[in-house]
């Protein structure tokens, strides 16, 4: 084994199966879809070349994938699993009962479009629907961010008892090579200690898991009153609010052993900044070369690349964007009916913050379209020019297309 | 050691007072498989009437640990808990999943067939009483042709049962057993038998559903044990690929008295619309099952 850190050109499923290794997990179910499979094959390859002690469940669907990790996780085995799109969707039912369950598993989404019709791009409509399940979720802006976010996220997931989604863009990252720093084992180790599990399966202490809860407390036989379902929700939302301290700590302490911190969000040239892009994931590194050249033309403009979805950072999205007089906001996914789910919370965090920007919406790269940082850097011209109340709907979201 | 009711392990791992219905066949089954396994188990239940039996939080009718998992999902969480206690090197339970027929038959036969395909290590049992009872009687894919339900109310169900005994043997699994929960010792002595064997072992345990089926709740083992001897359940092994007849339709097959099927629609008023053709049909379909399965055993 390395003793030092090495750097490899790796694409993002790489990262996110050597982050998988490096957090040593003991049970890993998964299948195949397009963009995420390398994933699948990557782990599959290190448990067979026994590089990796971990028992790999080759499932018959997404829907079993889930649920092979959420029973190994109750038994107190550290599992992972990756998945894409349908995956994700048809996953849906187990994303509820993992985190109804309080289980600390890590899922990688390899975010892409979701049907009909078919399409195996990338956009976030897929990480997006399932916001309300009760995971945390992380968006990787790079290669680099996939690998050291997973190994955080078990890190958090253990302490506060909820799973965490870690999400990339499929083929921006997960299939384009660039360099990664690998830690070394033995400082993950350090970085991140063995799971200790809060369920138990033992014959002469027998616990039954997740049976029918009525809505109201109710006495169990030694007569203590013990939560209804309502109180079993109410916490689930409190560690989820919470969690924040703890994704700040797990971010702060990474940085502190391997050279890398990380937070709930990062900026970009925001100190001077009248103008804020805001993006989440890869987009937001686009966001950074369109907010250059509008630099270069005299504009003051800065980035907010959102790093944590769930829970939402509205604190401290409302601290950074106080200076702000005009927001673009860019979404790879679209609430039907509303505007993207990204600036929905945008508003919604600065509401009675104080900052009173005009915020406008852009719905862009759908299902692998390609987002050019001199469409964005027009966009926000577009939102800046006196006449953007004729040009653009502030109800609706704007669309970079040709409609 | 021939089990019998005198030397039956009195160790009781389902409480008394659980919520099943009166004359519950499962209540039966469940008992004396918990027994044969010694409650060295950990129990994965989907949505059904053992979910029923086994309380609400936070009290519980069973002693042994147990997790609860989406309908669709009983044989993933199965594979879950095996590899999870395999990973953590725990070689002290046993892996028992318990579903219903609709939990097995129709929305959980993707993740059994996946987890038998893999060879998972752990015991399925369906408990079958033929049709969706925890929500009130509807059709499933093992509700019987003429039988009414919730949702073949005035016409009775147009087709045959599935056969999931032999789907599952066509997975080349290593132990396969039919019980029925109304010969309780013969169920006891097939769990212990499967407990001794390695690899994925199905069994599917009859149980009649006194309010699903309509017959009294009093008359629960008189059902089962015509559907026995009617030959509408058969009860048999298939061990390592070799079939046998066992207990009660082995000693039917010996001595040749299967009694007419008659006698065992006439006693349930879900059958009370059969026509006579539809009676036929049902004992030309016994005829040839119970034909083909003397076949066999006499083959093997």
């Amino acid at each position: 084994m390395d003793k030092i850190e090495t750097i490899q050109i790796i694409d993002g499923n790489q990262a996110a199966a050597l982050g998988a290794k490096l957090s040593r997990v003991q049970v890993i179910a998964a299948y195949p879809i397009t963009p995420q499979t390398p994933v699948t094959e990557a782990l599959s390859e290190f448990v067979e070349r026994g590089e990796l002690d971990a028992q790999y469940v080759a499932v018959e669907s997404e829907h079993s994938a889930l649920a092979v990790c959420t029973s190994a996780s109750i038994v107190g085995a550290r599992a992972f699993t990756a998945t894409s799109s349908h995956g994700l969707a048809y996953m849906h039912e187990m994303l509820h009962w993992a985190a109804g369950t309080r289980l600390p598993l890590v899922l990688a989404c390899v975010n892409r479009a979701i049907g009909a019709p078919w399409n195996v791009q990338n956009d976030q409509q897929d990480s997006i629907s399932q916001r309300d399940t009760g995971w945390i979720q992380i968006y990787a802006r790079n290669n680099q961010e996939i690998l050291d976010s997973v190994i955080q996220a078990y890190r958090i997931a253990e302490k506060v008892y909820i799973p965490v989604m870690v999400c990339y863009d499929g083929y921006i990252l997960s299939h384009t090579e660039m360099p990664v720093s690998v830690p070394t084992q033995k400082d993950v180790d350090k970085f991140l200690p063995k799971y200790k599990p809060h369920t138990i399966l033992d014959p002469k202490n027998p616990k039954n898991y997740n049976l029918v809860t009525l809505a109201n407390p109710r006495l169990n036989a030694e007569n203590v009153l013990c939560h209804g379902y309502m109180e079993i929700r109410y916490l689930l939302q409190e560690a989820l609010q919470n969690s924040r301290e703890t994704i700040i700590e797990a971010g702060n302490e990474f940085g502190k052993l391997l050279g890398r911190n990380y937070g709930l969000l990062w900026k970009d040239n925001m100190d001077d900044a009248d103008i804020a892009i805001v993006a989440m994931g890869s987009l937001a590194l686009e966001a950074i070369v369109a907010s250059d050249m509008l630099r270069e033309e005299g504009y003051k403009t800065g980035v907010v690349g959102l790093r944590v979805f769930r829970p939402f950072p509205g604190r401290e999205i409302a601290e950074v964007l106080r200076g702000a007089r005009t927001i673009a906001v860019f979404d790879k996914n679209i609430s039907y009916g509303l505007e993207g789910a990204t600036c929905s919370e945008i508003k919604s965090a600065l509401y009675g913050s104080g900052v009173n920007a005009v915020i406008r919406n852009f719905i862009v790269g759908l299902g692998g379209r390609n987002v050019a940082a001199r469409e964005l850097a027009d966009a926000v011209k577009k939102s800046l020019s006196p006449s953007a109340d004729n040009t653009l709907n502030k109800e609706c979201p704007e669309w970079i297309c040709y409609i | 050691m021939t089990i019998n009711a005198v030397n039956l392990p009195e160790k009781e791992y389902v409480l008394p007072g659980n919520r099943l219905c009166p004359g519950c066949a499962l209540s039966l089954a469940y008992r004396h498989i918990l027994k044969a396994l010694d409650g060295q188990v950990v129990v994965t239940v989907p949505a059904s009437c053992l979910t029923v039996l086994h309380g609400m939080y936070p009290v519980t009718a069973v002693t042994v640990p147990c997790v609860n998992t989406p309908f669709a999902t009983t044989g993933a969480s199965a594979s879950g808990l095996v590899a999870g206690l395999k990973a953590l090197g725990r070689k002290d339970l046993t892996v028992l999943a318990i579903a219903g027929d609709g939990g097995t038959h129709d929305i959980g036969i993707q993740a059994l067939s996946g987890a038998a395909e893999r060879q998972t290590d752990f015991i399925y049992i369906c408990y079958d009483n033929e049709g969706y009872m925890n929500t009130g009687n509807q059709r499933s894919g093992s509700t019987p042709l003429g039988a009414i339900s919730g949702t073949t109310p005035i016409l009775g169900k147009q087709q045959n049962q599935k056969n999931i005994t032999a789907i599952m043997e066509a997975h080349n699994i290593p132990y396969i057993a039919t019980v029925n929960a109304c010969y309780p010792l013969d169920l006891y002595e097939k769990v212990k038998k499967a407990k001794s064997v390695q690899g994925t072992r199905f069994m599917h345990v009859f149980t009649p559903c006194p309010p699903g089926w309509r017959f009294p709740f009093s008359d629960t083992i008189r059902i089962g044990q015509l559907a026995v001897e009617t030959g509408w359940v058969i009860l048999y092994e298939i061990e390592g690929g070799k079939f046998r007849l066992t207990s009660a339709s082995e000693s039917i097959a010996r001595k040749g008295n299967l009694k007419p099927l008659r006698e065992y629609l006439s006693q349930q008023g879900r059958f009370k619309n059969l026509t006579e053709d539809q009676i036929n049909e049902l004992q030309e379909m016994v005829n040839a099952r119970w034909q083909l399965f003397l076949k066999r055993a006499t083959n093997s």
